[in-house]
């Protein structure tokens, strides 16, 4: 028997595919619409033919077949076009005929979409459901030898620090002698983390700020979201809603031209500026902006030219030594704003992160450090580096907590933690834990363009395309046929109804352990898991 | 929860006017122990108040080592008080050989020590009686202090005073800090027992510290010695007493600044909104999420009280100028000041600070919205 087509090393049939369409030739209307929404073209109108046997009845006439079309979708099997799961062909479809299922296997597409050599590269998270945070449980219950707390009705101070903090003694001696005391902000313990002006399309990146413009006017929630690596439109950056904003510097430097020649027009310094080392989702790697999303705008705001890829260097060209890296650009950043803004680095979790802490406390204008796990998302990485790369965010966090204790710091500089933060949508549980642990705030990206815009993405390895702009809900994409289907309002509505929500989540985490005073930040003997060599690694309860 | 009593006055009173307030109180305590801190002494040691006076409980063996040890150090005893305690204790409270209550001379090579130095060579031979102790369970160090007395004992108060005759000249003393203790656990550590005591600062809480773990944490991270014990989650109150009124010069108005700061909007248009906001952020491991109500007597003869910020605990000042008194029930202050005018007793709340000066004269009350005039 003789297949369709010749057979080929990379041949592949459905059955190979991570997804397969399942499609229902008695509800379909042929409309055509799924394979319109169809972001990587992975179903086409298929015209079958089918042969239908039509023995007669009786002996005069001989048996015969009648030969019969009939249309429907045909899935592509090419690698290049493989389904990604997104399931838009549902949402689209008016009759549900069609929904994309999982193989019940490990796919074999994955030996197969590196053609040409080129290694695999996507957007999202490291594909691994799991998540460590969620085992962490809440064990402290104030019950009758204190009152625990009505989250409803208590007055709570849901407020962490970012910037350096002095030792009492020594802030008491500064303002005595009308000495600078370093900046520090106070703002709300879930910050939006880095997401570029290039990663994200306008729309999604404006419903943010309007939600965090709204957050902050409107509710008196001090949240602030960083601008990752792409600048920052040049009219933000000369509103007074830069306040909310932090700026992030990367070692590509994009958009800064823009936002040094914007310094003398500024109304307002920026939350902070945050020097990006490292991500979690791909550690040692730098950023990576592929040429599909590199369009005029995104070309202007960044300083580069349109149509070409942007792959930052996994290090600063200035770096020498950690000194020159570190200390050097975190007193020219403050230096650009009169000292009065504070500056931190942010790094990939690593085993080098103690290092790179024991170096900041030595520094005295080290404003924080941000740390990005292993479950980190991105825009743009190679699989490799996202699923393999890094380093799990809370025993990082808790050493350098630790650390920051044995030294007597850990009041001085605020840790934040990001990576996975909420990835099983457990973010206020997952929040509470690491600062529980020692985070005086947790960073999160990819839950809020789940949860804000209707990200598709899984760790199953659901969509994932961010990196080539073809994101069915347009958040990622740069073309204004895709983002137009994102409505600026409603993400900012989202924003602020997923704080809002989130805030409620942590008092009723909080109040039953009785504290509402301050952020328990390292409040450790809060926390237990049933498993013991996690217990005894992040030194919290044991509990089964 | 815990009672607590604590009593200044102008003239020297018996610890029994104390430990009878706390058994009017005594619903509130179960009898598993007393802590009693005297200071400003009256009896035979108001002559000799520069005197260090180590006072715990030891056995025979202990009380040895530590006769050889003080004496190695060069330290001579001045005056002692000796508790001849009947062989069969009452039920409840174990069976000690000896409670002592000794006053010492300094050691010759000590004199003309600046006084910090002194103070902390003080501290550091307590710590190290401490560890002895430890080391054999023969020793346990309660005060190494001038003017300073503490007993602590397991059992119900009123037993435990009838039993070491704590109705006697030599243990009056001016100021007055009683605790009867509600035990939550089942080992009974007399180094969780209240008051706790640290260079001349001592406080006594009762409630739950749900801020313990980062409070300790910070404080033993101060590079300090004595930051050491927290048997009990309260000992972290005198410890950030001792912390803010040694290492950044601020009394007991600010205490509450530091354990209870501000909310944002107050702060704001506090008239030393700076100031506070500066000691909100730099000492906020500090900071404490209650239920506490605080008692602490402070090395100027002062006492206080103060409230956490929002669940408050029972307490109440109240007196006559020259007596005061601060209980954590009313009933307590009835029983020790019954003749005080009541319409001027006062129940600090989450802005107050109440404090009685060594005068006696009048009950301070300092809301934390008032200007802080920095004593230092």
């Amino acid at each position: 028997m003789q297949p369709e087509g010749p057979i080929a090393p990379f041949s592949l049939s459905i059955k190979d595919l991570p997804w397969q369409i399942a499609w229902d030739k008695d509800k379909c209307t042929l409309c055509g619409r799924c394979t319109a929404a169809c972001p990587v073209n992975a179903i086409e109108l298929g015209v079958f033919r089918q042969r239908q046997v039509a023995p007669a009845v009786g002996i005069l006439e001989a048996p015969a077949n009648e030969y019969k079309l009939y249309y429907g979708i045909r899935q592509k099997t090419d690698p290049a076009y493989a389904c990604v799961g997104c399931a838009m062909c549902n949402m689209v479809c008016p009759n549900d005929a069609i929904i994309p299922m999982h193989g019940d296997e490990i796919d074999k597409l994955r030996m197969h979409n590196n053609r040409g050599g080129q290694a695999r590269r996507r957007g999202g998270r490291r594909n691994d459901p799991g998540s460590l945070l969620d085992q962490i449980k809440f064990i402290r219950i104030s019950m009758l030898t204190d009152p625990a707390l009505d989250a409803g009705r208590h007055e709570f101070e849901l407020r962490t620090l970012l910037g350096r903090v002095l030792p009492p003694e020594q802030n008491l001696k500064f303002m005595a002698e009308n000495g600078w005391t370093p900046p520090v902000r106070e703002i709300y313990p879930l910050m939006i983390g880095g997401m570029s002006f290039g990663a994200l399309s306008p729309n999604m990146w404006e419903g943010l700020q309007m939600g965090v413009a709204y957050l902050n006017e409107e509710l008196g929630m001090p949240v602030r979201m960083c601008t990752g690596e792409g600048g920052c439109p040049p009219r933000l950056l000369r509103s007074r809603f830069l306040k909310y904003v932090i700026l992030q510097i990367a070692s590509g430097y994009f958009g800064w031209d823009e936002i040094i020649h914007a310094l003398p027009e500024m109304k307002e310094d920026p939350c902070a500026i945050e020097i990006k080392y490292g991500q979690g989702a791909k550690p040692g790697d730098g950023g990576l902006l592929m040429w599909y999303k590199v369009n005029k705008l995104i070309a202007a705001i960044r300083g580069v030219p349109e149509g070409v890829s942007l792959p930052s260097p996994p290090t600063h060209q200035t770096q020498y030594s950690i000194e020159e890296s570190v200390a050097k650009m975190i007193q020219s950043m403050y230096m650009a704003w009169g000292f009065r803004v504070p500056v931190y680095p942010k790094i990939s979790a690593s085993t080098t992160s103690l290092a790179v802490l024991n170096n900041l406390t030595r520094n005295p204008y080290a404003g924080a450090l941000a740390i990005d796990g292993e479950d980190g998302g991105t825009g743009a990485a190679y699989n490799v580096s996202m699923n393999h790369m890094g380093h799990p965010i809370a025993s990082n966090i808790r050493d350098c907590y630790l650390n920051l204790t044995k030294v007597g710091m850990q009041n001085e500089i605020p840790i934040i933690a990001g990576g996975g933060v909420g990835k099983t949508g457990n973010m206020a549980a997952n929040a509470a834990a690491l600062i529980m642990l020692g985070a005086s705030a947790v960073q999160v990206g990819k839950y809020i363009m789940q949860a804000a815009a209707g990200c598709l993405g899984s760790e199953s390895d659901r969509c994932n395309i961010c990196n080539i702009g073809l994101c069915p809900k347009g958040i990622t994409s740069q073309d204004p046929r895709l983002y137009r289907r994102l409505d600026v309002d409603q993400v900012a509505e989202r924003v602020v109804d997923v704080f809002l929500a989130f805030d409620t989540e942590l008092r009723k985490i909080l109040a039953p352990l009785g504290r509402s005073t301050s952020l328990p930040i390292g409040m450790s003997d809060a926390l237990g898991i049933a498993s013991k060599e996690a217990a005894d690694r992040l030194q919290i309860n044991y509990v089964v | 929860m815990c009672r607590l009593f604590a009593i200044t006055s102008e003239d020297p009173l018996s610890p029994m006017v104390a430990l009878q307030a706390l058994d009017v109180m005594r619903e509130g305590h179960d009898g598993s122990g007393v802590g009693l801190f005297l200071r400003d002494l009256g009896g035979a040691f108001e002559d000799i108040k520069d005197a260090p006076v180590l006072s715990g409980i030891f056995s025979e063996s202990g009380l040895k080592r530590l006769d050889a040890y003080m004496m190695d150090l060069g330290f001579m005893t001045k005056y002692k008080l000796s508790i001849k305690v009947p062989k069969s204790p009452p039920p409840g409270v174990p069976r000690r050989d000896i409670y002592l209550v000794r006053a010492y001379e300094y050691p010759e090579d000590w004199d003309g020590l600046p006084q910090s130095e002194l103070y902390n060579r003080l501290l550091e031979t307590r710590l190290t009686l401490r560890a002895m102790g430890e080391e054999r369970g023969d020793m346990i160090v309660f005060s190494f202090w001038p003017d300073v007395i503490m007993i602590k004992e397991i059992g119900d108060p009123l037993h435990v005073a009838k039993h070491l005759q704590l109705d006697r000249k030599e243990l009056q003393a001016r100021i007055i800090m009683a605790q009867g203790r509600q035990n939550t656990n089942y080992a009974i550590n007399l180094y969780a027992c209240h008051p706790f005591f640290i260079q001349g600062f001592s406080t006594m809480t009762n409630g739950e510290n749900t801020a313990f773990i980062p409070i300790r944490e910070y404080l033993s991270s101060r590079d300090f010695p004595g930051y050491v014990g927290y048997q009990s989650d309260s000992e972290v109150f005198t410890h950030i007493l001792h912390f803010a009124a040694t290492r950044l010069g601020l009394g007991a108005e600010a205490y509450k600044h530091i354990i209870t700061p501000l909310q944002d909007e107050d702060l704001r248009v506090h008239p030393n909104h700076q100031l506070l906001k500066g000691l909100k952020q730099t000492c906020r491991k500090l900071i404490i999420d209650g239920p506490n109500c605080v008692i602490g007597s402070l090395p100027d003869h002062s006492l206080f009280m103060v409230q956490d910020r929002k669940k408050l605990r029972p307490g109440v000042v109240g007196g006559r100028p020259g007596r005061y008194a601060f209980s954590s029930e009313l009933c307590g202050l009835d029983a020790a000041i019954p003749e005080r005018d009541k319409s001027q007793d006062f129940q600090p709340m989450h802005l107050d600070t109440a404090i009685v000066n060594a005068d006696r004269q009048e009950v301070k009350i300092c809301s934390q919205k008032d200007p802080l005039h920095l004593s230092h």
